[in-house]
């Protein structure tokens, strides 16, 4: 299917400092996108130029196959990372404005603010002032401004900070909701479990490049290091370990004497992992015995540090 | 076209609906009349005051001299020393003494005459008794000179020369200055107009940076259209401010001055330009019908809807330059203490247009000065409204003049706009940066 966004060879340059390197992408339709990458990577560049805010240098962004242009502007809605609203204006006034300017028309936007504000239990606020809101109430109204145009593309700059947990896991069932109406989601974090819960996607930007891309359970298949974690009681538990140690790689072992059972991990080929657990079975009591698959922070992190070492 | 509209309208209701803007808008009318009303009232007060100065003449002379003036009243002192006069002066709380002693003609009384006040005299008393004794002094020197006073007054009769263009049209001598004033009217306005709204806009963008609302902004809007629509929509809340101010302070002015009874024309003595225009007149002796009847002629001769008309031109563009300007710093600062380092060298060819008007355009219309700063793109919109008046043509200021300053004001306004749009573009989306000028120049080539 064709990719809903699809990023080509963009670069940025400000003055001597390279923003965006070469970057493409594809945004798959219908997916939740994680876009990753340490402070300062460029993943505000890449999103400010998705948004038409600033403009590459080279490269090219298509939107639904056609070049991205100023027609695009009503079919993406973007949270940004500092947002904020006009503090002096009062809340349905403001959300009616923004929404406008996203073009819908008047009536149309009060329409779609009614039921969002309905939703997410906030229509006594329509009268107040966004100054005498809180953080996380305002953070609510900017939520509900940024996806009010029913846009295709919605792209989420830390949409959870300033969030109670209560609050923060009304927004993600909304944004799933969104995506499961067919959005197709953009999502900048650096909360990585969010990232696990969420996305089906991840591109990783780092030093203006993007260093990772892909499915994220395809990444992850391919980060496996054949590292198992194995809860075992071994039949002769004078022995311990020992005989297990001979044979195979174990490292991390801990043991917990009341119950008499071992916790360790064990390095496998894909060849030896028969052997090991016959051997496993046959010698003691085998409790639990899983593949440990990295989670996106430990590929975050060691694709980062790689990337460092490498220069 | 429509998000432009948008934008212009909440401007404007964001600005009319702010609190300090309604009640600057309310009491500045009522402000300045009470100012002008009280400064009418105190000179009245001052006016009304009579200081008593008593007399002592010993002399034989100047016996008639002492008719009570504006502001001194005299009374006389007869048969007492001149110890005993002073001590009933400060007894009685007179302002001073006039001592005339004894002697043989007007000219030695006058010389040994003394004014004793408790304090150092106020001007207008001395200068009154000065009067009252200079009038009888030169009597007595025109008729020891066998001069009657008929004849004096023939001799010191005045002499206006009469002037008329080459085309035959008649003019007078304080009309440069009157058609100043009027243009300089106008060019003052548009000076408080860049300053007092070129701020506002200022202060708009810099809360729009602050508020971190921008960036939700410009993903829906481009830069320009912000811009822009800030520009338009706050100065749309001026242009109403200004006809609250001009409507309100018109009408407060008229019953204020009704009802408290104080004329007009006391306003008009005070120090300024119509002060300087008031002492052109009478003393060219405006009571003399034709002159009276000629800068009436000349006044309803005024240019009135060309002057309308460039005072729009050059009220619109000027304003745009300055006030983009305003925007870009906006812009690129964080706070409003970080503007100071950037607003001078706006304000700075504002005031220059308005000095070199004030004190050179107004003597010298069309030379060369005048010329240059009104071909100037970031001082005509001021000196050039303060040369219109006397018209444009072979009287008035040059048809080439005149386009060479509209067209370089329009390529200003573009090259302007299109500046201050690129470092607004850059700037809105910069935090916690303190901008240099050699940051901002950087930003010209993002």
């Amino acid at each position: 299917m064709e990719p809903v966004l699809s990023v080509q060879d963009l670069s940025k340059q400000f003055g001597t400092y390279t923003a965006l390197d070469r970057v493409s992408l594809d945004i798959p339709r219908g997916s939740i996108f994680g876009l990753l990458g340490p402070n300062g990577a460029g993943k505000t560049t890449l999103i400010r130029i998705i948004n038409q805010i600033t403009y590459p240098d080279s490269g090219s962004i298509w939107l639904d196959g056609q070049p991205l242009g100023p027609e695009h502007i009503a079919q993406i809605g973007y949270l940004p990372e500092e947002r904020g609203l006009y503090k002096s204006m009062k809340v349905g006034e403001q959300a009616l404005y923004l929404a406008q300017l996203k073009g819908l028309s008047r009536a149309d936007a009060r329409e779609q603010l009614r039921y969002w504000f309905d939703k997410l239990d906030i229509g006594h606020w329509w009268n107040k002032k966004v100054q005498e809101l809180s953080k996380g109430m305002a953070q609510k109204i900017q939520f509900v401004v940024t996806v009010l145009h029913r846009p295709k593309l919605l792209i989420f700059d830390e949409p959870f900070s300033g969030f109670d947990p209560i609050n923060a896991a009304l927004i993600k069932d909304q944004i799933l909701e969104l995506n499961a109406q067919g959005a197709s989601i953009i999502f900048s974090t650096h909360r990585m479990e969010s990232v696990e819960e969420l996305c089906q996607h991840i591109g990783l930007i780092h030093r203006s490049r993007l260093i990772l891309k892909g499915r994220l359970s395809a990444i992850k298949k391919e980060y496996r290091q054949g590292k198992y974690k194995v809860q075992w009681e071994p039949a002769n538990r004078e022995a311990g370990l020992g005989p297990l140690q001979e044979a195979l790689e174990v490292s991390a072992a801990t043991f917990d004497a009341e119950e008499g059972i071992w916790d360790f991990t064990l390095k496998l080929g894909d060849a030896d992992k028969a052997a090991a657990l016959q051997f496993l079975s046959t010698h003691g009591n085998l409790a639990a015995f899983s593949e440990w698959i990295p989670t996106a922070e430990e590929i975050f992190i060691r694709t980062v540090q790689k990337q460092e070492a490498n220069g | 076209m429509a998000k432009l509209w948008l934008i212009i309208r909440r401007e404007y209701l964001a600005k009319v609906r702010n609190k300090s803007f309604v009640v600057m808008t309310f009491l500045s009318p009522i402000l300045l009349v009470g100012m002008v009303v009280l400064i009418a009232y105190l000179t009245q007060v001052n006016d009304n005051e009579k200081r008593v100065v008593a007399v002592l003449n010993q002399s034989a002379f100047f016996g008639n001299s002492f008719t009570p003036g504006t502001g001194v009243s005299f009374v006389d002192f007869k048969g007492i020393s001149l110890e005993a006069a002073k001590d009933s002066v400060t007894g009685m709380g007179f302002y001073g003494l006039l001592h005339l002693p004894p002697a043989g003609d007007a000219e030695a009384v006058a010389r040994e005459a003394f004014l004793y006040t408790r304090e150092v005299p106020s001007t207008s008393v001395l200068t009154e008794v000065e009067d009252a004794l200079e009038d009888d002094l030169r009597a007595y020197r025109l008729e020891a000179m066998g001069v009657t006073p008929g004849e004096y007054a023939q001799v010191r009769q005045g002499y206006d020369l009469q002037t008329a263009t080459f085309r035959g049209e008649r003019s007078h001598k304080g009309i440069n200055e009157f058609k100043a004033i009027v243009g300089g009217g106008f060019g003052y306005l548009i000076m408080m107009f860049i300053i007092i709204y070129g701020g506002f806009v200022m202060r708009s963008v810099i809360e729009e940076k602050t508020s971190r609302i921008i960036e939700v902004i410009i993903s829906s809007v481009k830069p320009f259209q912000l811009m822009m629509g800030k520009i338009i929509g706050t100065s749309l809340a001026g242009v109403t401010q200004f006809l609250i101010w001009i409507l309100s302070a018109g009408l407060l002015l008229t019953v204020a001055l009704l009802f408290m009874d104080i004329d007009p024309g006391v306003l008009m003595q005070g120090p300024g330009m119509g002060g300087a225009l008031e002492q052109q007149l009478s003393s060219s002796a405006l009571a003399d019908d034709q002159t009276a009847r000629l800068m009436l002629e000349e006044f309803v001769q005024l240019p009135m809807g060309l002057l309308l008309f460039f005072f729009l031109v050059y009220f619109v563009l000027g304003y745009l330059i300055y006030s983009s300007i305003y925007a870009a710093i906006g812009a690129a600062v964080d706070n409003e203490t970080d503007t100071q380092q950037f607003i001078l060298p706006v304000i700075l060819p504002l005031m220059l247009a308005i000095y070199v008007g004030f004190f050179s355009v107004f003597s010298n219309p069309h030379g060369p000065i005048a010329v240059a700063f009104s071909i100037f793109p970031l001082t005509s919109p001021i000196v050039m409204l303060m040369r219109l008046p006397s018209g444009i043509g072979p009287t008035g200021v040059p048809y080439w003049e005149l386009a060479a300053s509209l067209s370089l004001l329009l390529l200003t306004f573009i090259g302007i706009v299109w500046l201050a749009a690129k470092i607004y573009r850059i700037g809105i989306l910069m935090y916690g940066k303190k901008p240099t000028y050699k940051e901002l120049y950087k930003w010209l080539k993002y």
